[in-house]
């Protein structure tokens, strides 16, 4: 009892003195704009990145030597959180990174800058980042952020599990069936080998199997998880738990996919492009990891996603942040950004540096996919119904079976969401 | 209690009394009238000094309070604003099916806490044995799970709890058990959860107890011991009874701690663990619906229906009190 009043304490102490503490570096109008220097602040979440960005403002203010950009890094799990607190209080950042998850609820409540009378005005050609992350940033016809990166799914693998196993390495004439065929032959149970992971993840695994069934997470308004295509989207990956070729949920809760793949547990995973440095830096998958484009299913897919960067409506510095933000959207950014290896930064053209900077990963995969790349499925609230999912497709992810009506209540549910959101 | 303010401040009070009927040299009446005046300064000092605590709890308990009552009634814009909506959000809290889930949950959390008052009680008393040695080290070692925090404990025992290289199924397997996935296994989680939460807390009750059983004068056991009752007859007899105020007093803190559940469930649940749905408790629910989903105004209802049963539990037990609870 005594440690929980504490605990109160300290944890409603804290944002006092963050408050407290942005308060004095980036605080209110007047103080920021100081010797006609106007310091804007950046919120991000990645402190992987955080190089890498340094970098880019260094460049950024030697172009604008009247401006500074100090940058706050938030972690992912509290970043949203802190940012609509900090919206209410008035002290978020200028400009900060966005997601296709929030954009919706973001733009629609009008606290964020719509970029377009900036773009027009600079006649900034829009035209070099990814039509589909374009559309992921557009709400009610209107731009409200700049994309930054981009991330699609790959089929990383094994090749020394391969060689042992006697199979051809994936290819782009590889479908599901090859994979399921793969997947049975390469699972040693006394090695504790399996030949996939199929994790219960939406963006690493079954949204890209649900399109590439020809179904649909959510489409004018409506889920998708009732529709029998969609399902087809889902059995991919609960079959090969049924037949023992995967690890159930319940294990890769402990342990994710990711980490089995990374210790050579698990001969194929379906993971990001972002992930590449984190395999390269694995001495053993560095030598024998390997990665290829997603199989092909009903039709090819896989999902896109990317990072963005949003002028906060309640800046009063909108004409630096602009600055900022048409930089950060600048070949000259995006070419920093591939050199730091870190992720393929969207601007046309500047993905060959990140492509090769790991020569022995064939990373040109990642950009490959880009013809037919299915944009991260959102709504306004969207994190409503992504909830849903893990509590609804659990079970059957765990070996319980019954992914059919898993998927049809699941579908029910989110309509009802979905209907609250209007 | 009720015995300690008649000590420093009633007497000083008499004395002051006794002073003036004396000084002025009035009659008996007329110091009484004088005394109550001392007496309403000495109430001031006492109100002065029941004010810093007062304050708070004003400030932080009793006005977020009615707040979170207020709150009950309106929705929430994404950032900031609200509006009456009536009892829609007690609507929801009772039609929403993940409501009766957690609450069931949150009821088991109780039950499986209330476990831990008679390990302690027992650990209390074996560390009350004459000549045993090491006592102050047992209690280091039974306390400090409990002043670890919470996030530290569960990722700790996450990895013990581990289905492939855990230490716990590493020792099942010594005896031929073979062990599985404990936290992410929707059969076994809410257990597993359990056990850490009375583990973490086994410590702190330990204190109550052991304060409690010092405080009961050796001449009983002894006087026992002669008349021929065995340690048994003398636990069930003898220290139970007399133990009983710190056993109330334990319990009505323990219901109110673990209907709160919250920080371990948080902690060693990721959200896609597929047992998620079996461990929510009331409040990690709240969270979700606060933080998460943003319908802050429904969260406002079920907190509020979560103090409304703790209050209404905590009442019972002091309602029946007097059946069992002995007071020496």
């Amino acid at each position: 009892m005594r440690r929980r009043t504490l605990l109160a304490g300290a944890l409603a102490a804290t944002p006092v003195a963050a408050g407290a503490a942005t308060g004095c570096s980036a605080g209110g109008a007047s103080a920021r704009t100081s010797g006609g220097r106007t310091t804007i602040s950046y919120g991000m979440w990645d402190q992987l990145q955080v190089a890498g960005m340094e970098k880019i403002i260094k460049a950024f203010e030697a172009e604008h030597p009247k401006i500074s950009v100090s940058i706050q890094v938030t972690p992912f799990t509290s970043y949203w959180t802190t940012l609509k607190t900090a919206m209410r209080g008035g002290s978020a950042p200028d400009v900060f990174w966005m997601n296709a998850v929030n954009l919706q609820l973001y733009a629609s409540e009008g606290v964020l800058e719509p970029l377009d009378p900036f773009i027009e005005r600079d006649g900034f050609d829009m035209g070099v980042h990814p039509e589909e992350l374009l559309r992921m940033y557009t709400y009610e016809r209107t731009r409200y952020a700049m994309p930054k990166d981009f991330d699609t799914i790959g089929l990383w693998y094994n090749k020394e599990l391969f060689d042992k196993a006697g199979i051809k390495y994936p290819d782009e004439s590889w479908t599901w069936d090859t994979v399921r065929d793969a997947a049975a032959e390469l699972t040693d149970p006394r090695a504790g080998v399996h030949g996939i992971a199929a994790e219960m993840s939406r963006q690493y695994t079954y949204y890209n199997s649900i399109a590439q069934a020809g179904g649909y997470v959510i489409r004018d308004g409506r889920s998708g998880f009732g529709d029998p295509r969609t399902i087809d989207g889902l059995r991919f990956w609960t079959d090969l738990i049924d037949r023992g070729h995967s690890p159930s949920q319940s294990a890769m809760t402990d342990t994710r996919g990711r980490q089995l793949y990374l210790s050579e547990k698990v001969a194929m995973n379906y993971d990001l492009s972002a992930m590449a440095s984190q395999m390269y830096a694995e001495p053993a998958i560095k030598d024998h990891g390997a990665v290829a484009v997603l199989p092909k299913g009903r039709e090819r897919g896989t999902t896109i996603h990317g990072l963005a960067n949003a002028i906060s409506g309640k800046s009063p510095n909108t004409e630096a942040a602009w600055e900022f933000v048409r930089f950060l959207g600048s070949r000259k950014a995006a070419e920093i950004q591939a050199r730091e290896g870190v992720t393929i930064s969207s601007y046309e053209g500047t993905q060959d540096a990140w492509v090769k900077s790991m020569p022995e990963f064939d990373l040109k995969v990642f950009t490959d996919m880009l013809d037919y790349a299915v944009p991260y499925p959102a709504s306004k609230y969207t994190t409503v119904w992504e909830n849903l999912q893990p509590q609804l497709l659990g079970g059957p992810f765990t070996g319980k079976g019954g992914i059919e009506d898993a998927s049809r209540t699941l579908g029910r549910q989110m309509d009802l969401a979905l209907e609250q959101e209007k | 209690m009720a015995v300690f303010p008649s000590t420093a401040g009633a007497q000083q009070a008499e004395r002051r009394l006794r002073n003036s009927g004396r000084g002025d040299g009035r009659s008996p009446a007329g110091g009484a009238g004088a005394g109550a005046k001392g007496g309403r300064r000495s109430q001031r000092a006492a109100y002065l000094f029941i004010a810093p605590i007062a304050l708070g709890f004003l400030v932080f308990y009793i006005w977020p309070l009615l707040e979170t009552f207020w709150f009950s009634f309106t929705s929430f814009g994404a950032f900031g604003g609200n509006s009456w909506v009536g009892g829609e959000n007690y609507e929801r809290v009772v039609r929403d099916v993940t409501v009766g889930r957690a609450l069931g949950n949150t009821v088991l959390y109780m039950v499986m806490g209330l476990m831990t008052l008679p390990v302690a009680i027992v650990l209390a008393e074996l560390m009350n044995r004459r000549g045993l040695r090491g006592v102050p080290v047992y209690r280091a070692l039974y306390f400090m799970p409990f002043v670890t925090l919470p996030a530290a404990v569960g990722l700790v025992w996450n990895w013990l709890y581990n289905g492939d290289f855990g230490m716990v199924n590493e020792a099942l397997s010594w005896i031929g058990v073979d062990g599985r996935y404990w936290v992410s296994d929707p059969s076994t989680a809410v257990y597993a959860i359990g056990i850490v939460m009375i583990w973490s807390h086994i410590g702190y009750y330990l204190i109550i107890f052991t304060a409690g059983v010092k405080a009961i004068p050796r001449d009983y056991y002894e006087a026992a011991e002669i008349d021929g009752a065995g340690p048994l007859r003398r636990f069930f007899r003898i220290t139970l009874p007399l133990l009983s105020p710190s056993i109330f007093f334990a319990s009505v803190i323990c219901v109110i701690n673990s209907l709160q559940q919250f920080d371990l469930i948080f902690v060693m649940m990721s959200p896609e663990n597929p047992a998620l749905g079996e461990t929510q408790s009331i409040v990690t629910l709240f969270f979700k619906w606060a933080f998460d989903e943003n319908s802050q105004g429904a969260a406002a209802a079920l907190a509020f229906l979560l103090m409304l049963l703790i209050a209404a539990l905590t009442y019972l037990q002091f309602r029946f009190q007097k059946r069992w609870v002995h007071y020496a």
